[in-house]
């Protein structure tokens, strides 16, 4: 095992997101639907938070959105970064294009070729903690399963089972004329990312608490998670990047940014295998992910440690 | 209500135009300056000697500023932020009638000392304003905390923190600043007048608000404590 610690040289860095899509499982199972970047014309509108029931049942639907709000916080034992689910899950899971929980959760339970087989939606939310969170799976029946998932639940109502409705996921945008490119996608986070990422892609905290998420490094999340794969980058940044000026980018700035920003160290796949040429193999094989491929010089894939 | 819109509208000219005579009667004013570099507390407290009055006339001898006026404070807010202002008055990016000639008339190193000065001044510790209650302490928060999504806007604090106490250089506090500072300065984004925002952040994000989001949310932040308050354990 080579989890080395690799402290990254490079002059500049990159951009946005943080965790996984809640929606667009790898690679798979369902593709997510949206193929332009335009807003679905009409997405689902979930229930208002102020619709929580005031019950047992509601007490856990509001755990669940605190958790998500503040993993840190509330699944601390879970929790291995600075991220929080809203980092990635925009709206406290509830915006369109940005992996909403409302869309994910009527899509399961689902077959991922991540790890093959038929996934419970609390098993898919255990993927989350273990990569985007760079964290540990909490055990199938734990509270903070048990909350998160009534809050996708609720979240849902109305929400027609096992269809792919417009807005969930990311968008999934179309080739780019020009292949991602690390100098290009340098400037672009230059220019749109690094006054709230900082220079070094680390974001930035007040009070202790994580205000701009980190995008590479000891403290984002790791090789395994679905924000690692490029496509799935490049979608979330065109929709949702910079924050408030979403769909600004051109489809070709999202690629090459959300290049750049995976072209960056961060912790180990935790399915590595002890070589990264085989972890790649095994987990990685694909176009969509800098893994065990060498940017810069760098071979990719080395991990950091948690400070 | 009328009553009181007018006295603070008399309130305010009073004050204006007591900057006003204070910033052209020292303006002449001829004091022996060194070579020295600026001392930013003398500036503050005394005028530079050259064109600018005493900071304290209109932010208030602990830079606190004057909320009824809606002279900003000044202490305790980022340095880097306080010099960039200091320049984007001058070159007019962030227009202002009355700190224009005053940021015009300050040397590179006075804006230098000016910005160190009040970044390290402890935020005021004046007692805060009553919070906004009802419709417009509910609309404030859920702007200040979670946005309006449906809109495309962003939470206030997603930017400038917890509670609006600030992040780094570029995103100032808003907690502890008037509710007529705060109005001030949505409308000026609103209207051009201000658009010195990094990315045309702000711009975007005020064009979206309404007349009364923007007096709840002053009213919302002008009652903020300017350091953030100690949280509990879940």
């Amino acid at each position: 095992m080579n989890p080395r610690h690799v402290v990254l040289l490079s002059a500049v860095l990159c951009l946005a997101a943080c965790g996984k899509p809640g929606a667009a499982p790898q690679a798979a199972a369902k593709t997510a639907p949206a193929v332009s970047a335009a807003p679905p014309a009409a997405a689902f509108v979930p229930p208002p938070d102020t619709a929580i029931p005031a019950d047992e049942f509601g007490k856990q639907v509001a755990l669940g959105r605190q958790i998500f709000l503040d993993p840190g916080r509330y699944a601390k034992a879970y929790v291995g970064n600075q991220l929080s689910c809203e980092n990635c899950h925009l709206d406290a899971g509830r915006l369109a294009r940005s992996a909403p929980l409302w869309g994910a959760y009527p899509m399961y339970p689902a077959y991922r070729s991540k790890n093959h087989r038929v996934n419970s939606f609390a098993e898919r939310l255990q993927g989350c903690f273990n990569y985007s969170m760079n964290g540990k799976a909490p055990p199938l029946g734990d509270p903070v399963l048990v909350a998160l998932e009534s809050y996708a639940y609720w979240m849902s109502k109305g929400a027609p089972i096992g269809t792919a409705l417009p807005g969930r996921g990311y968008p999934r945008l179309a080739k780019p004329a020009s292949v991602p490119d690390y100098a290009r996608g340098e400037l672009v986070f230059k220019r749109d990312c690094a006054l709230c990422h900082g220079g070094d892609g680390q974001g930035q905290q007040a009070a202790g608490r994580t205000v701009f998420p980190p995008l590479w490094g000891p403290q984002s999340f790791n090789w395994g998670a679905g924000m690692e794969q490029v496509g799935n980058a490049a979608g979330f940044i065109k929709a949702n990047m910079p924050l408030g000026k979403g769909d600004t980018l051109s489809d070709q700035d999202a690629w090459d940014v959300a290049y750049f920003m995976d072209a960056h160290e961060r912790p180990q796949d935790p399915r590595f295998n002890g070589s990264i040429p085989a972890t790649r193999t095994a987990y990685h094989d694909t176009p969509d992910s800098l893994y065990g491929t060498t940017v810069n010089g760098q071979l990719l894939g080395q991990g950091t440690s948690a400070r | 209500m009328a009553v009181v819109t007018d006295k603070r509208h008399r309130l305010a000219a009073a004050r204006f135009i007591a900057c006003l005579i204070a910033l052209f009667g020292l303006s002449r004013a001829t004091v022996a300056w060194a070579d020295s570099p600026p001392d930013g507390a003398t500036i503050a407290h005394q005028g530079n000697g050259h064109g600018v009055a005493p900071c304290m006339a209109c932010h208030a001898a602990d830079g606190g500023g004057m909320s009824a006026a809606g002279f900003p404070r000044l202490a305790g807010l980022p340095q880097a932020y306080l010099r960039k202002q200091l320049d984007d008055f001058a070159d007019g990016s962030r227009a202002d009638p009355t700190m224009r000639p005053v940021a015009s008339a300050l040397s590179e190193a006075e804006r230098d000392a000016m910005a160190a000065y009040y970044s390290r001044l402890p935020p005021p510790s004046a007692v805060a304003p009553a919070p906004p209650t009802g419709e417009a302490a509910q609309r404030a928060q859920l702007l200040a905390t979670r946005g309006r999504w449906s809109a495309g806007l962003p939470a206030c604090e997603q930017c400038h923190g917890l509670g609006g106490i600030g992040v780094g250089e570029h995103f100032p506090p808003l907690a502890a600043h008037s509710a007529v500072y705060m109005a001030n300065q949505l409308h000026a984004w609103q209207q051009g007048r201000r658009h010195n925002d990094p990315m045309q952040l702000m711009q975007r994000v005020a064009a979206k608000l309404d007349e009364a989001d923007i007096a709840a949310l002053g009213a919302w932040y002008a009652a903020q404590p300017a350091t953030p308050a100690k949280e509990t354990a879940p």
